[in-house]
């Protein structure tokens, strides 16, 4: 039995939990002295030794990425923060940021040490007007109190932070567009090599590391590398927040060591909304193939979730039961995609766009046998064909559904339509407001 | 790069007053960056301010500071979601229609708003007060269905609570976000913050909703239970000094997610109780 902890969110239920003397009567900044008065490259080591992986997504270990910096030359490098959260069904870093934005900043003062960067940067996207006025606050806050700007503490670094707001554009998340963003462009992947440890922002050495993943560094250097791989799995260290959404009894934050399973959060969360049955969800986001009841007990680390066929992503536990119908939840998240798709490379421009427009005639019953196969035959020319990992992810819900609901794919064609009510499955209301929906109605 | 001195031969149309204005802004905005282009997108941000989108004069202001076409400003402000093409209204109302919000409600929550106010997506009502959209996933997934109102937090909405909603934008009446400051700004003054203008609001709302404390609720509960000053596991909790913790609600009370049916006064007329498993089979 894994038990639920608070690291990251053992402050979020203080008052003006968002002020930085909230903070810092908890212990906060103990890290960023404690930093100061190591060597950069001990506090580079610390991180790899902690085994913290990437918490945007991608699991990359996130020592080993500061690591690939050149050696010094000189001249600028740069540490940015993705804040760009925008996988759909990840709910993490938002709220994170909104409820103890000092947890971000004393990461950035004490990452940017530990890599040589003086002027670091916060992308935070810009649909979320009260986390930018947060994050701008906290940083102001964090300058007058000496904890970032010239001399910090007295040690001679000196740092400064730009916190930015994004504009609406999903594809920034990908961290080379981000960049480009960063520079005043439009927010379209770089081709990699060079990787922005070499070559990253204005081409100089750059960091770019998720929300989560500096806000767990002060722990890790506040109570040790030892701690944080004590938690966790071998390969999957340390604690990560895991966000429940949907159809359970009630959603939220919930921070655990990697490994626990979605059985175990569910009986802490209530289990699905009562009366009612899992039927799908996702382990990390909409670009993460989805699980079904057979993978309740998989344990939700990086290698775990792999082999099962999935990845774990993001943590974003999209919850779905039996009131929903698979082929609207993946034709949505396609849509998504081709409206997110930068347009860049041709198999995500033009295969996201074929997905939606067989997708949707599928969902309304116009749909024919060949179809699932076309469906299929796109997403293979997509996968790993594609400039950036957006077009991948956009065959991942489609491809899983297909593997585990093809019956209810079939059940769509013909003219038959959608049989589901989609009443059904809203939060305010699941009883029926219209007859069914009628065989060839064409659903919602 | 910049630079040419205020009013002096600019292509924009804005009155002396304004564009000076507009420079005093961007001076302060490219001095944030080594390289002034980086803050094209606040400056983008920043013409929405005052124009309610970005207009010809803003394209070519921000041409003018950077150096730059209006062309290559152009390509990059019809990329962003966020930048308009067209005046916005004074309340971006943005219903979340990707998967999770779309199935949780808010397909209905869109189609009774698009209905109530007349106008589709990217539209903006006749009185020029509410630009409608439908939105993709806004990280805030366990507060489904979800509605921003420029930018700002509406949790687990209704049809009805939507729609009165945006009645009381119309009217001019001030509302509160969820989470988010004490009332909702315009669309102007919003993209002003956007720009890196702080309007010194930060410190407005709570910090946290129900759903975002409720794995800390219940480790609260167990450590209260426990009696002990942490587990193992658990040193961040152990070592907490937390001035001013609130205590958590207890399940099924005011402010507990477990109660978050909406309350709405039309939700009680609306359909009633619990809906029976077995009725409305989907088959």
């Amino acid at each position: 039995m894994t038990e639920l902890m608070a690291a990251l969110t053992d402050t979020w239920d203080a008052e003006n939990s968002w002020k930085l003397s909230t903070y810092e009567a908890a212990g906060g900044y103990e890290g960023l002295r404690r930093a100061l008065r190591t060597d950069p490259a001990d506090l580079v080591q610390m991180v790899k030794d902690s085994g913290l992986r990437g918490r945007g997504g991608a699991g990359f270990p996130t020592g080993m990425k500061w690591g690939f910096l050149p050696e010094p030359d000189g001249g600028p490098r740069y540490l940015v923060v993705n804040a760009d959260e925008s996988e759909p069904g990840t709910c993490k870093d938002i709220p994170l940021m909104m409820a103890s934005p000092q947890h971000l900043v004393e990461g950035v003062a004490i990452t940017s040490f530990a890599i040589g960067c003086h002027h670091a940067f916060i992308y935070v996207r810009g649909e979320v007007l009260h986390v930018y006025r947060r994050l701008l606050a906290a940083v102001r806050e964090a300058y007058a109190a000496g904890h970032l700007g010239r001399d910090i503490h007295g040690s001679g670094y000196d740092l400064e932070v730009t916190v930015h707001a994004g504009a609406g554009a999903y594809i920034c998340g990908e961290e080379t567009a981000l960049l480009d963003s960063l520079e005043g462009r439009r927010g379209q992947p770089r081709l990699k090599p060079p990787f922005p440890a070499v070559a990253g922002l204005y081409a100089r050495p750059t960091v770019v590391n998720n929300v989560e993943s500096i806000a767990s560094v002060p722990g890790i250097v506040t109570h040790g590398a030892d701690w944080f791989s004590s938690l966790g799995t071998e390969k999957s260290s340390g604690h990560g927040l895991f966000s429940l959404s949907g159809h359970v009894t009630r959603p939220g934050q919930y921070e655990a060591p990697l490994g626990i399973t979605l059985r175990e959060l569910l009986d802490q969360a209530g289990g699905v909304r009562a009366g009612h049955q899992l039927k799908f969800w996702t382990p990390g986001g909409s670009s993460t193939p989805i699980f079904t009841d057979e993978h309740l007990d998989v344990p939700l680390d990086y290698e775990s979730v792999g082999a099962a066929g999935s990845m774990l992503g993001t943590r974003a536990l999209q919850i779905f039961d039996e009131t929903t119908c698979v082929v609207r939840a993946v034709s949505r998240w396609t849509d998504f995609y081709a409206h997110e798709s930068c347009g860049k490379c041709t198999p995500c421009r033009e295969g996201t766009y074929w997905l939606k427009q067989v997708l949707h005639r599928i969902e309304a019953g116009d749909g024919e046998e060949t179809d699932l196969d076309l469906l299929l035959d796109l997403c293979d020319n997509i996968l790993g064909r594609a400039f950036c990992a957006l077009g991948d992810g956009a065959t991942s819900p489609i491809t899983s559904s297909v593997q585990y609901f093809r019956a209810e794919y079939e059940a769509h064609l013909g003219g038959r339509g959608c049989p589901f009510d989609p009443a059904r499955s809203t939060l305010f209301d699941d009883t029926p407001q219209a007859p069914p929906a009628l065989a060839g109605a064409g659903g919602h | 790069m910049t630079a040419e001195p205020v009013g002096a031969r600019s292509r924009t149309g804005y009155d002396a007053e304004t564009l000076a204005a507009l420079v005093a802004d961007a001076e302060q905005i490219l001095a944030r960056y080594p390289d002034p282009r980086s803050g094209l997108l606040p400056l983008l941000h920043l013409v929405q301010s005052v124009d309610g989108y970005v207009s010809r004069d803003g394209i070519i202001f921000c041409a003018e500071q950077l150096g730059m076409t209006a062309a290559e400003i152009s390509a990059v402000a019809t990329f962003y979601t966020q930048y308009k093409r067209h005046p916005n209204g004074e309340y971006t109302v943005g219903v979340c229609t990707n998967t999770l919000c779309a199935v949780m409600g808010g397909d209905a929550i869109f189609d009774r708003l698009a209905d109530h106010l007349g106008v589709g997506h990217d539209e903006t009502t006749p009185d020029g007060s509410v630009t409608l959209e439908r939105v993709e996933c806004n990280a805030a997934c366990d507060y489904a269905p979800v509605v921003m109102v420029n930018w700002e937090f509406f949790d687990n909405q209704t049809p009805d609570s939507a729609a009165e909603l945006t009645d009381r934008l119309r009217a001019g009446e001030t509302v509160a976000p969820t989470r988010g400051a004490a009332s909702v700004c315009s669309f102007k003054q919003m993209s002003r913050v956007l720009a890196g203008f702080d309007d010194g609001r930060a410190d407005e709302g709570v910090g946290a909703g129900g759903p975002t404390l409720e794995g800390l609720r219940l480790v609260r509960a167990a450590a209260a239970v426990d009696d002990a000053p942490g587990t193992p596991g658990t040193p961040a909790a152990a070592t907490s000094n937390r001035p001013g913790a609130e205590v958590p609600p207890e399940t099924g009370t005011e402010q507990s997610s477990a109660e978050r049916r909406p309350t709405t006064p039309s939700d009680d007329t609306g359909p009633a109780g619990p809906a029976d498993p077995e009725e409305g089979d989907d088959d």
